[in-house]
């Protein structure tokens, strides 16, 4: 069992966890990921550590509500714990002297791109931040991406926060102006990272993006979490997860990652059925604050990673 | 010791022996059992053991006993059971094998010890194996007795991987009084074990059952530990104060074909297949959150012919296939499954298309698989292997509809221990170098055994390392020598 040190949510459906384990806290390193189960019944599923703080021997995930496991994750609250943390896995992120490097973050994406912005920051590049949500209250990690950045551009799809458009506007912007990119990285929704690969292919710009494809063991030995990179097949737990952008085929991606759709609705539904008749139940008993939080964490269900 | 392992307590004359048949392994109805999960031999009642016992011609120079990878003393053990004291007969063949209840129901005992029983010269061979298991789940009925463990020596190991082989080495070296440790990556222990070979050939609870009692021991063990990522072996050693390292990670890597459409939805490495179903219980989806693609009246075929294939296959039936197929290049005389395992499974149902390979995995232009494009093989010249090369045959292509196609076709070296561990050998293919006798790595202190040296073989060779690696471990803490 793995404690839950501290529990907050960042925006609604967006929780950050901040979990005692020890081990990992001293070996990870940006770009790496953990793969939790809740308890005995539960899936595996890969989530990207945020930042560790050794000393403590704490790391620090954020989590968005899509699907039974992260909407049941995200009703855990401080002092809870977890069946299974494993980690960290995955190549670590390239951190190199590149120049000027676009670090785009769509969504919980922003969480994940969050560890390597830091440390190409500390490396002595430029870091230009893109980050993107559907709406205000989901901009997330706004102060930490500003304090690791040269400049930071966000963009909200409703307009009701900061710039109206998508990050790849700001993107083509950086780009017409003239400003000399070396890298970008863009890590988000699985849309968001195809539009930037497209962009930044016809401008010759090295792209790398971190793919989320579903994941069982981590360690290369179930071969479900093959990904298509220049036509060859790839483990993005062991090769990856991230890629050079302009040699994934993100249609395989995208159609390996609805293989279980229907199971999956299945599993939410059934789970949700279950949270109404308790959160029924516990109105009765008058017992406040519990239920809220898990309101919270099912907002919005539908909307994440696609 | 009993008398009985001196002086021979069988009442019939070797004429008679041949003369009793060889006993049938009682089992689950081939229709009842490819509907669900439980094991498919019962086992023999003390009876059935006794009368199969009878059989062994209890010869002079037993050559059962040299094929067996751990040497097992077979005459003796099948003298006690034929003496009915069957306690004395685990312990005989615990002295040279630490997991009979396992072995007993996967060796592949036609290649082995019943593979050269003198018996089959002219009959069936003894049921070498059916008594092994008889008695090791008598013992374990009655509560397996181990030999009392030795004075604390102060020297602590870590052991690297919980497959049959790291636990036979966890299992040696507790009992000479070292302080043991096993670290996995997956959250449970066992190793194939546990994630690969099925409940309805060998139930998780009789593993669980091996593995308490080594807790009982005093062996450790820490899940969720992918050593070279979660911690190194130098770190183990040097910051953890291990005195000696084994490493035990096994051949878990899946291959594929690199043929067209092998990403479609639909197509699956039979690890994942197999880890879906056995790690993960995802034949008991809702209930358990893991899913996997409903098999109910759907056609599906695993390409391969290794346990590995038959396992899968033959759970994809018990999951509702309706039709489900083995295609396998070669001929039945090379598959290298088990023999019970190839006649249970067609007893089963499952259909055999020997000489066939997929040449392609085609599409419902959405991503999803509906077929195999296949060609019939021939046997041509022998390949590096010995065994005879498949070649396609001309123009004898063909459509197979299908909605689930499971690869098979082998394992690679799983490498993460080997790039993080400095200093540490490995052949062409990725294996760690250790050698023969010692299980000894080109580290000092470091040894390795099973899969991960060998490449994928059985769990009685990697039981077999195991205990060559115990004994050289506990001589190294010993005396120091190297
Ligand atoms: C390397 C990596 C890092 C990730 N980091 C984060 C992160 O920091 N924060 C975060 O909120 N999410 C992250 N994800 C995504 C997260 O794992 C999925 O959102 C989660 O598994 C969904 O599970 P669910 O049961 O809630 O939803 P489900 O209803 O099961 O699935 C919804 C969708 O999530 C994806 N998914 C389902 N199961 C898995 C699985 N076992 N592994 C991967 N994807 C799956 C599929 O695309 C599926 O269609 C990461 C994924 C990967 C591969
Ligand atoms: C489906 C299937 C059916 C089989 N059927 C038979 C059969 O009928 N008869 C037979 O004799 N053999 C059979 N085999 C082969 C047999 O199971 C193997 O040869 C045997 O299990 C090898 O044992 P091992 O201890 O070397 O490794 P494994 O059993 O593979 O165990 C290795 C363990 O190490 C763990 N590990 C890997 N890397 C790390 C790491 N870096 N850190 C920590 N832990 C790690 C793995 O998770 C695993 O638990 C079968 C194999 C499969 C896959
Ligand atoms: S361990 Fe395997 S090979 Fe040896 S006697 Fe037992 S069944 Fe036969
Ligand atoms: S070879 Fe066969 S008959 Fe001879 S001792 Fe071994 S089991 Fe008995
Ligand atoms: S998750 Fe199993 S191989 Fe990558």
């Amino acid at each position: 069992m793995f404690k839950i040190v501290h529990a907050q949510f960042l925006a609604p459906g967006i929780k950050r966890f901040v979990l005692q384990t020890p081990r990992i806290a001293r070996k990870q390193k940006p770009g790496q990921f953990v793969i939790l189960r809740i308890y005995e019944e539960g899936e595996r599923i890969p989530v990207t550590i945020e930042s560790s703080d050794p000393a403590r021997g704490t790391i620090s995930i954020v989590v968005q509500s899509i699907g039974k496991t992260t909407q049941l994750l995200n009703s855990l609250q401080t002092d809870d714990a977890i069946a299974d943390v494993v980690g960290p896995l995955g190549k670590p992120s390239e951190i190199e002297a590149f120049g000027t490097v676009v670090v785009i973050g769509g969504g919980v994406g922003t969480a994940m791109a969050y560890p390597s912005a830091a440390a190409l920051k500390r490396a002595g590049n430029r870091v230009i931040a893109i980050v993107g949500a559907r709406t205000k209250e989901l901009v997330i990690l706004e102060q930490e991406m500003r304090a690791v950045s040269d400049a930071l551009l966000i963009t909200t799809d409703d307009g009701s926060y900061a710039d109206k458009g998508f990050v790849t506007d700001k993107l083509r912007q950086l780009i017409e102006n003239g400003t000399r990119i070396d890298l970008v990285l863009a890590i988000g929704p699985i849309v968001m990272m195809k539009a930037v690969a497209e962009m930044t292919r016809k401008e010759k710009i090295r792209t790398v993006v971190s793919l989320n494809p579903i994941m069982i063991d981590g360690t290369g030995m179930c071969g479900g979490c093959r990904v298509l990179i220049d036509s060859k097949s790839q483990f993005a737990c062991v090769d990856g997860p991230e890629f050079d952008a302009h040699k994934v085929n993100f249609e395989v991606l995208v159609q390996r990652n609805a293989m279980y759709r229907e199971a999956e609705q299945l599993s939410l539904a059934d789970y949700q059925r279950g949270l109404a008749e308790k959160n029924a139940a516990s109105k009765n008993a008058a017992r406040a604050g519990v239920p809220r939080e898990v309101e919270q964490s099912c907002i919005i269900a539908q909307g994440g990673i696609k | 010791m009993s008398p009985a392992a001196t002086k021979s307590l069988n009442p019939l004359s070797p004429k008679e022996r041949i003369k009793v048949p060889r006993q049938l392994m009682p089992e689950q109805p081939p229709d009842e059992r490819n509907k669900n999960f439980n094991e498919v031999n019962l086992g023999f009642d003390a009876d059935l053991a006794r009368q199969e016992a009878l059989r062994c011609l209890e010869c002079a120079k037993p050559t059962c006993t040299d094929k067996c990878p751990v040497g097992v003393d077979v005459k003796t053990f099948v003298q006690l059971i034929v003496a009915g004291d069957f306690l004395a007969a685990a312990a005989k063949m615990r002295e040279a094998n630490v997991l009979p209840a396992i072995t007993g129901r996967v060796c592949p005992q036609e290649d082995q010890c019943e593979g050269s029983c003198l018996l089959s010269k002219k009959v069936k061979p003894l049921g070498i194996g059916y008594l092994e298991r008889f008695v090791a789940d008598y013992e374990q009925r009655v509560g397996i007795q181990f030999p009392p463990k030795a004075a604390p020596t102060g020297k602590k190991v870590a052991v690297v991987g919980s497959g049959p082989s790291g636990l036979t080495v966890a299992g040696d070296l507790i009992q000479k009084g070292h302080k043991v440790r096993v670290f996995e990556a997956l959250h449970e222990v066992g190793g194939v074990l546990v994630y690969g070979i099925p409940e309805f050939r060998l139930p998780k609870q009789i593993v669980r059952e091996q593995l308490d009692a080594m807790r009982e021991m005093g062996v450790e063990f820490e899940t969720d530990v992918v050593v070279g990522r979660t911690v190194t072996i130098d770190e183990l050693m040097n910051e953890e104060g291990y005195d000696a390292v084994y490493i035990g990670t096994g051949a878990g890597l899946p291959q594929f074909m690199g043929i067209p459409g092998e990403h479609l939805n639909g197509v699956y490495s039979a690890n994942e297949f197999l880890t879906r179903i056995n790690l993960m219980k995802a034949y008991k989806f809702p209930q358990y959150d893991e899913p996997m693609l409903d098999l109910h009246g759907k056609d599906v075929a695993v390409i391969g012919g290794g346990n590995t294939a038959l396992d899968a296959i033959r759970s994809a039936l018990r999951l509702g296939a309706r039709k489900a197929y083995v295609l396998y290049r070669r001929s039945e005389a090379e598959m290298p499954a088990r023999a019970e395992e190839v006649h249970h499974a067609q007893q089963e149902g499952i259909d055999f298309q020997m000489l066939t390979a997929p040449v392609e995995f085609l599409s419902d232009g959405k991503g999803w698989l509906t077929g195999a494009r296949c060609v019939r093989m021939e046997l041509g010249e022998p390949d590096a292997s010995g065994r005879r090369r498949p070649v396609p045959m001309k123009g004898s292509e063909f459509d197979l509809p299908l909605s689930v196609a499971i690869m098979a076709i082998g394992t690679t070296a799983n490498p993460i221990v080997q790039t993080t561990t400095p200093g540490l050998g490995t052949d062409k293919r990725g294996y760690i170098l250790a050698d023969a006798e010692k299980q000894r790595t080109t580290r000092k202190g470091v040894f390795a055994g099973g899969d991960i040296v060998t490449g994928a073989a059985t769990v009685i060779l990697a039981m077999g390392a195991g205990r060559r690696a115990a004994a050289s471990i506990h001589e190294y803490l010993t005396t120091g020598e190297w």
